[in-house]
């Protein structure tokens, strides 16, 4: 069976892709101000026990290992050197936990450079951006994920990246934030308008939102982005609401019943992929699954 | 709007750095805060009234950004304009004709490497006229103690965007607190509340850069 991810969502089917790592990754022991990516090559098992619980959850799509395996980010440790080898191993164990039949997206987060700064050039983030997509490509990746993007200057540049890179479907998801007056922003101003039509150009297939909110300020920018394109599919993945102060912590408060509760109200929206991210378990994702599939 | 102080003003507000700069597009063409600032101590205007229209204009846009009327790139554009105008007032420093309120010691607590918030909070405070020290990202308890040393009478703060790493920011008040109990410490950044800052004995949250710059001057 030929896996086709944009032939899969224009035929109808809902998709359900995975939840946070990040916090499966600090409860298997990687400690604060460790680098996640290099896990792919220290801790093998652990990684892929974290993709393959999302499997086992049902998920129709898993990102991988490796949103911060720009040479940008890497360099804080001192591994710009290994982006393609964190990279190609991000991709192959979510390859192998995903087997032939489910979806492999490579995940690609921001540089942390904002490029209004002048402290890297365009340059740099593009050739940043391409060798991290070739190598998320050769891992085994069937598309890759730009996402957590807050700029549109960077939010372009890896997508034109990725083109270059291969030929791979690409996503791109941007974070919002509800302003003062009601309206949807990243914090550098940008409207989920502005990222439509300057995502859509730069030559991603697949729009949407991560992080910063839950399902219910995420059915708001599903409902926003439809009333200006009523055909490219929007991804979805949604923090467990919005973090809580509670018992000398921060949490991520709804229970996997709880958003489960607005999936359905979020793909009537018109999202044809949805998961989540901070705060989100495999738990989460079961419940969403049983939902959609019934 | 006359005076040359006006002027300097509505550019740190409006982040229109020089002349040559095409932003914001309608001041085109337009004098920036580098001309008006030279040409201000050119007349004779006192150091310190040029230092305080920068702070009118930072104080200006910055509660714009606390009400999400700008945002994170207008405000990096201020400080810009800002960075313009204290080249031309460095010498003054120097000689000591114009004095900083005080200091702040400012970092990213251990673990954590995002730094947006903290630079921003650095320039607008730094335009309002404290001399600041940024000890960058990921920085230890035991570096936050040594600039607080070297920096006698600062006032700390201190940062974190990861809810992974508030428990580092946790420790860090916690052994600035039981070393050094007379210092006062600020705290900031995406996943903290006022609570938090309670929790941890912190002496201040500031929510956004205009936040700690209020915190700061009634603290000093």
């Amino acid at each position: 069976m030929k896996r086709n991810l944009l032939q899969t969502i224009q035929s109808g089917r809902i998709l359900v892709s995975d939840g946070a790592w990040g916090t499966l990754l600090h409860l298997s022991g990687l400690e604060a101000g460790e680098c996640p990516e290099m896990w792919n090559l220290t801790h093998r098992d652990d990684v892929y026990a974290i993709a393959k619980g999302y499997i086992d959850a049902g998920s129709d799509i898993i990102l991988t290992n490796s949103f911060g395996a720009n040479p940008t980010k890497l360099s804080h440790f001192g591994l710009e050197d290994k982006t393609v080898e964190l990279n190609e191993a991000a991709a192959s164990i979510s390859r192998q936990a995903a087997g032939n039949d489910r979806f492999v997206l490579g995940s690609m987060g921001p540089t942390g450079v904002m490029l209004m700064m002048g402290t890297a050039s365009e340059e740099d983030l593009f050739e940043g951006f391409k060798q991290q997509a070739m190598a998320l490509a050769k891992g085994g990746a069937d598309g890759l994920c730009i996402e957590t993007m807050s700029a549109l200057d960077e939010a372009v540049i890896a997508i034109q990246a990725a083109k270059a890179a291969c030929n791979l479907p690409i996503a791109c998801t941007f974070t919002f934030e509800k302003t003062a007056g009601g309206a949807f922003r990243t914090m550098m101003g940008v409207s989920p308008g502005e990222m439509l039509e300057a995502v859509k150009s730069a030559g991603a297939s697949i729009i949407g939102s991560n992080c910063g909110n839950g399902f219910e300020q995420m059915i708001e920018i599903v409902r926003e982005l439809r009333t200006m394109d009523r055909t490219t599919p929007i991804l979805i993945h949604a923090n467990a609401g919005k973090p809580v102060f509670r018992d000398g912590e921060t949490v991520f408060p709804e229970t996997p019943d709880d958003m489960a509760g607005r999936v359905t109200e979020l793909v009537n929206s018109g999202a044809n992929i949805v998961g989540g991210c901070c705060g989100t378990t495999p738990s989460h994702i079961q419940a969403m699954v049983r939902k959609i599939r019934g | 709007m006359n005076s040359i102080i006006d002027h300097i003003s509505l550019c740190i507000e409006r982040g229109k750095v020089d002349i040559r700069s095409p932003y914001p597009p309608d001041l085109k063409g337009q004098p920036g805060a580098d001309e008006w600032a030279k040409d201000a101590l050119t007349q004779g205007l006192a150091p310190e009234d040029i230092l305080a229209a920068c702070n009118t204009g930072m104080e200006r846009v910055g509660a714009k950004f606390g009400r999400n009327e700008v945002f994170v790139p207008e405000l990096l554009m201020a400080a810009k304009a800002m960075n313009a105008v204290m080249a031309h007032l460095k010498p003054h420093f120097q000689a000591g004709t114009v004095k900083e309120k005080g200091t702040f010691v400012l970092g990213t607590v251990s673990g954590d490497l995002h730094d947006i918030g903290k630079n921003l909070v650095s320039m607008v405070v730094a335009g309002n006229g404290w001399k600041v020290v940024d000890l960058g990202v990921d920085v230890k308890p035991a570096k936050f103690l040594d600039a607080i040393r070297q920096n006698p009478g600062c006032i700390v703060g201190l940062s974190a965007l990861l809810t992974t790493t508030m428990a580092n920011m946790a420790k860090t008040v916690k052994e600035i607190k039981s070393q050094l109990p007379d210092v006062k410490v600020l705290v900031g950044g995406a996943p903290l509340n006022q609570k938090h800052a309670d929790d941890m004995g912190a002496d201040g949250y500031a929510p956004d850069p205009q936040g700690a710059v209020a915190f700061l001057n009634k603290a000093a």
